[in-house]
């Protein structure tokens, strides 16, 4: 078990080391560099810098040395938990993401929660109960589920709240806690506002592992130690949760690992359409400005936090399933 | 091949043993693999079904032009946000097609523009009727359009199949040219991946070793990483100044460097399962060489597995093309694809009072859809001896 963890966390470093590597250069490869973009925003409100004064500042911020000094300097200054200065907010970036990253944890997570606890009753529903009614509805709302890309979801019910209950769904906090501090009255707010992000995120997450999990329990249900039990006289609950159910549930939680990666990935845009107060917006609006220093930590931070959650959950799988100890060693 | 005639169907060979073989019988033991392979495919409905409607949507990516009877990027603000107008089929009693004159005002408490039909002035609607100059199939200069109006009228400004957007384009013709790109970017998009996936995928389970564990381990990483934050790194990374094909084409290939894994995994799965079959094994034995073994024995046999993965790697590329483009990072006007149209969409306000600019979003989805039943259908058919 041991062995599985350390090589686990070997990999996670050097996705880690991967992320930062694909973050610098999404800083790096867009032509010119941030004293450009600024010296153009400076002509276009009227104020004009000085060939002398852009060469300054470029020197200050390290822009003149070669890449991988720069990529170096950008390490070390986030080793030191100093992730430079946001040039378009004036302001360090730190404190412009802010709550921001944990919001965008929190929604991620609360998808995955309900993927779980969605998918599992619904799985084994549609295994036991197969061709019914129930387990035709449930494929049916799964291939949608599939199909329909997540903001365009999102929108949609954006779009109903609007037109049928003439509210604005989107959103994580009511206006009077938007700007508060954190109490557990701010709390309470955002786990009311927290399910239909999470919905809407979770969809095709859930659609998925409803068929993933359906078809290891049909593999499982065949097998001639479910009739022998059933045979013994077994309760049927029994026979179907206690064995059937825990076998079947390996594949399915092999899978949450990298459902993980694909649901923050999701919320990104998901955010975007909704509203949601998450790193999504920033990064879009950081982007397109050519905030480097912004975008590249909102990039390197997204893919840190997905790490340490997937290896979370690889570490559950392993406390789950002792098979993958064996395995592994 | 050789495996394929020893385990054909068991309750075939149950059903012929205590009897003369029947003509049915017969036709499956010579039938070849794929003619197996089509058999199987045609048991699955939906497949068949998902197949003609992606036919369908690759022949209207072809005749877009043609489809569409207004010119896609003409704006015009006396046009602006239209809501959908029907044809009405019948005059009375007799076939006649034709729309109602439009006429537009603004209102005067709400500053919105207004549309009113108008009855009594029916303006007829012609098949084959000449429109804005195009080249048909990119070759035969030509003006005829499936629907338009007469000499005196403009298509422009008479008929408003699905309404027009902000800037008074026609959202029809908009959308039939928008299938072109959207269908089209993932079919490029997927051969890079699928490249990509055989070259590294085939490397990975024919050498295994050392190469096998870097390849694998390299997507596993690729894997845990959140693509679309890295996409929107890398597409909002293009220059601004670049034509719309350069865009198209780095486009792709941003999406298909980051979806290149899955495809990796089931050509390495392919490649380690054959690697010990009898008959690669034996074309071994009898000297054949590396490259020969490759193409001759082993592809053909996974070649079904193939053409169903990749299948159903089209959906993901359609899907990611429609969110960058949605960003604003994709796709640029004056480009159309279903995710530029969309971006019409991204503002709850408009959407509440032009319900319309949604549609672009069914074709997504009916698409989306019919890539994945046409998979799981050639995924089934791809192992015709299975159950």
């Amino acid at each position: 078990m041991l062995t599985y963890i350390a090589r686990r966390l070997v990999l996670a470093v050097f996705t880690v080391w991967a992320v930062s590597v694909l973050a610098f250069a999404i800083i790096q490869l867009p032509p010119g560099d941030y004293i450009t973009s600024y010296i153009a925003q400076m002509a276009a409100t009227g104020s004009i810098v000085s060939e002398q004064e852009a060469e300054n500042l470029r020197i200050q911020y390290g822009l003149d040395r070669p890449i991988y000094v720069q990529y170096y300097k950008w390490m070390v200054m986030i080793a030191q938990g100093n992730f430079g200065m946001s040039m378009e907010w004036r302001r360090p970036v730190g404190e412009v993401i802010g709550d921001r990253l944990w919001l965008t944890m929190v929604v991620s997570f609360a998808a995955l929660l309900l993927t779980w606890t969605l998918a599992l009753p619904i799985g084994i529903y549609s295994a036991v109960r197969q061709y019914s009614l129930g387990d035709y509805l449930f494929t049916f709302i799964g291939f949608l589920g599939l199909a329909v890309p997540n903001f365009l979801l999102a929108l949609v019910i954006l779009y109903l709240g609007f037109v049928f209950f003439d509210a604005n769904i989107g959103g994580l906090f009511s206006l009077e806690y938007q700007d508060a501090p954190w109490s557990w009255a701010k709390v309470w707010d955002l786990l009311k506002h927290l399910p239909i992000p999470a919905l809407i995120l979770g969809l095709a997450g859930t659609a998925q592992q409803i068929r993933i999990m359906r078809a290891n329990l049909l593999d499982e249900l065949r097998k001639p130690y479910v009739v022998t039990a059933r045979a013994k006289g077994l309760p049927e609950a029994k026979v179907i949760l206690k064995y059937p159910v825990r076998v079947a549930l390996n594949p399915f939680a092999s899978t949450i690992g990298y459902l993980f990666p694909y649901i923050v990935s999701g919320s990104i845009i998901v955010s975007l359409v909704l509203s949601l107060p998450t790193v999504g917006p920033l990064l879009l609006k950081a982007l397109i400005a050519q905030d480097m220093f912004l975008a590249g930590t909102i990039v390197l931070m997204l893919g840190v936090m997905t790490v340490i959650g997937t290896l979370i959950s690889d570490i559950i799988l392993v406390w789950i399933d002792p098979r993958i100890r064996l395995e592994d060693t | 091949m050789a495996e394929a005639q020893l385990s054909l169907d068991p309750s075939a060979s149950q059903a012929t043993q205590g009897r003369r073989p029947t003509t049915a019988d017969e036709r499956i033991f010579v039938a070849s693999q794929w003619q197996l392979m089509w058999w199987r495919f045609r048991k699955h409905k939906l497949a068949m079904v998902s197949g003609a409607i992606i036919i369908g949507f690759y022949l209207v990516a072809l005749g877009a032009d043609f489809l569409a009877y207004a010119d896609p990027n003409v704006s015009e603000a006396q046009r602006s946000l239209m809501p959908p107008q029907p044809i009405y089929l019948f005059d009375g009693w007799r076939f006649s097609p034709h729309v109602y004159a439009v006429r537009g005002r603004r209102d005067p408490m709400t500053f919105k523009r207004v549309y009113q039909a108008d009855p009594s002035q029916k303006i007829p609607i012609r098949f084959f009727a000449r429109g804005f100059e195009y080249n048909f199939l990119g070759l035969i200069p030509t003006s005829v359009h499936l629907i338009g109006v007469d000499a005196g009228h403009r298509a422009e400004n008479t008929i408003f199949l699905l309404g027009t957007d902000v800037q008074g384009r026609d959202q029809w013709s908009r959308l039939v040219y928008a299938t072109r790109i959207s269908m089209t970017i993932g079919l490029v998009g997927v051969a890079l991946s699928l490249f990509l996936g055989v070259l590294l995928g085939g490397v990975s389970g024919l050498y295994g070793g050392f190469a096998d564990t870097l390849i694998q381990r390299l997507i596993e990483i690729l894997r845990s990483i959140p693509t679309i934050p890295l996409w929107m790194g890398l597409a909002a990374a293009l220059p601004r100044e670049w034509s719309i094909l350069q865009i198209y084409f780095a486009i792709t290939i941003i999406i298909s460097l980051l979806g290149w894994t899955e495809l990796a995994r089931v050509v390495r799965g392919r490649f380690l399962a054959l690697r010990e079959e009898d008959f690669v094994v034996s074309a071994r034995l009898v000297g054949c060489t590396q490259m020969r073994i490759i193409f001759v024995h082993m592809v053909p046999s996974f070649m079904s597995h193939i053409i169903a993965a990749t299948t159903l790697a089209l959906p993901a590329m359609i899907i990611s093309e429609t969110a960058l483009s949605f960003l604003g990072l994709g796709l640029r006007p004056p480009a159309i694809s279903w995710g530029v149209l969309l971006q019409q969409a991204q503002n709850v306000q408009t959407v509440a009072i032009s319900a319309w600019l949604m549609l672009p979003a069914l074709p997504v989805i009916v698409a989306v859809l019919a890539f994945n039943f046409l998979g799981d259908g050639l995924r089934d058919a791809a192992d015709p001896y299975g159950h």
